[in-house]
């Protein structure tokens, strides 16, 4: 068997930026085709050929069951997690008419109006958002951290 | 011969295109980003720059998952602008100057930066969203343009000191380029943001200022900058700030603030801007 669950983050520090995951080698690996496939929908008759027949357009690329599952329910957390990266996955959102700050949205807990009322407020701030030892144990840690501390 | 005589730094936020384009410009949300280029739009329009190497990162447009070049130094004729999901941008063709660029790519090769060559490439938002900015709609841009791509999106990307170094060498690429030709760098892409995972929206207004003041001044401590501390402190895609620093190296040790602005929020982003002339 092979040894992909065997991971060593490539800079001290990497894996533990809390609600984050670093796009790296070894995640691109694992995302390839998803990321491949959304590079096809750059071209307008693949947009159309997609939202024609969603699964059966998924089928060309060899992805795994778990990551069809995610990019056909709009999952974009979970295709993150899966080795997907965000400027990729712009091709899928874009040719659902969705923007960066809607996707951004959805991947933290928050509605779009909450979301969108935090930047207005400034954004997300640092402090309590450094490291995964800041959001250990607590519940929805994301949402909790809109507000300075 | 060839100067180098400022350098532009800014954000490259799609949603800033997509505004303009859909003509947006005069919206509540949208009128005080466009007017903090008044000033710059007027500055550069002077200036009259005969070439602009723009230093930007490809967001998954030119280059896929197959080939990913650290750095990639356009050296085609023209390059149009790329179709990112939506339709290509309304925007004019970039003229590029395969001359000065061969040179600048064989001059930085054999100073020991193995970038890559790009004969043919679509230029996505990273790097027509600044040409908007800066000039507005007209129906050509009114210079050459050198792209100069850099990975920012697999990590990791190079290192900020790399990033300067290069810039350093293509100071002396374009000095020794023989045309008389008043050459202007831009470094674009930041400054906080994080536009996945649970922690998207991160802002971080007072370490984008003193990485501001840092360019401003003689560089040393936002050079020094390891890759950990921007994505820790200004979101996974605020790494793009290495980019700046290309620009900064590309100028001479003392530089003059010419114009900033900073403006929270652009969409998920903290948008920032800084205009440095060479003070010698």
């Amino acid at each position: 068997m092979s040894n992909d669950t065997v991971r060593k983050e490539p800079i001290e520090g990497f894996d533990d930026i809390p609600g984050t995951t670093l796009f790296d080698a070894q995640r691109a690996r694992q995302g390839y085709h998803v990321n491949m496939f959304c590079m096809s929908l750059m071209k307008a008759e693949h947009r159309a050929e997609f939202k024609a027949d969603e699964d059966k357009y998924l089928r060309k690329w060899p992805m795994t069951e778990e990551q069809r599952k995610a990019i056909l329910e709009r999952n974009w957390g979970r295709m993150i997690e899966l080795g997907g990266n965000i400027y990729y996955l712009s091709k899928l959102f874009s040719t659902d008419g969705r923007s960066f700050q809607f996707v951004a949205a959805t991947m933290t807990g928050l509605t779009q109006e909450q979301y969108a009322q935090m930047m207005l407020n400034g954004g997300r701030p640092i402090d309590g958002n450094r490291s995964k030892s800041e959001w250990a144990g607590k519940e929805n840690a994301a949402a909790g951290r809109t507000e300075g501390q | 011969m060839a100067k180098i005589v400022a350098s532009v730094n800014v954000s490259h936020v799609p949603a800033i295109g997509a505004a303009w384009d859909n003509g947006k410009v005069s919206e509540p949300y949208w009128k005080p980003v466009f007017a903090g280029f008044d000033f710059s739009k007027r500055w550069i329009a002077e200036l009259r720059p005969d070439v602009i190497i723009l230093v930007y990162n490809d967001h998954a447009s030119a280059f896929d998952a197959n080939v990913i070049p650290t750095f990639a130094l356009g050296c085609a004729a023209e390059f149009p602008p790329a179709d990112e999901g939506w339709g290509p941008r309304p925007v004019p063709t970039v003229i590029g100057h395969p001359v000065l660029a061969s040179h600048i790519a064989q001059s930085v090769i054999l100073d020991e930066f193995d970038l890559t060559i790009i004969n043919k490439m679509d230029v996505d938002h990273g790097l027509t969203v600044p040409l908007t900015l800066m000039f507005g709609q007209p129906t050509a841009w009114p210079c050459r343009i050198i792209p100069l791509a850099v990975n920012v999106v697999q990590f990791p990307p190079p290192t900020g000191n790399r990033c300067w170094n290069l810039g350093e060498a293509l100071k002396r690429a374009v000095e020794s380029y023989p045309e008389d030709l008043r050459v202007v760098i831009f470094g674009t892409g930041g400054m906080s943001h994080q536009l996945q995972g649970a922690r998207a929206g991160l802002i971080n207004k007072e370490w984008d200022k003193r990485f501001l003041d840092s360019l401003a001044g003689d560089g040393q401590a936002a050079r020094a900058i390891q890759f950990i501390e921007y994505v820790r402190e200004t979101g996974s895609e605020g790494i793009e700030m290495v980019m700046w620093l290309i620009a900064r190296g590309a100028l001479g040790k003392k530089v003059r603030e010419v114009y900033r602005f900073y403006h929270v929020p652009c969409s998920n982003t903290a948008l920032g801007h800084l205009i440095l002339e060479n003070a010698a």
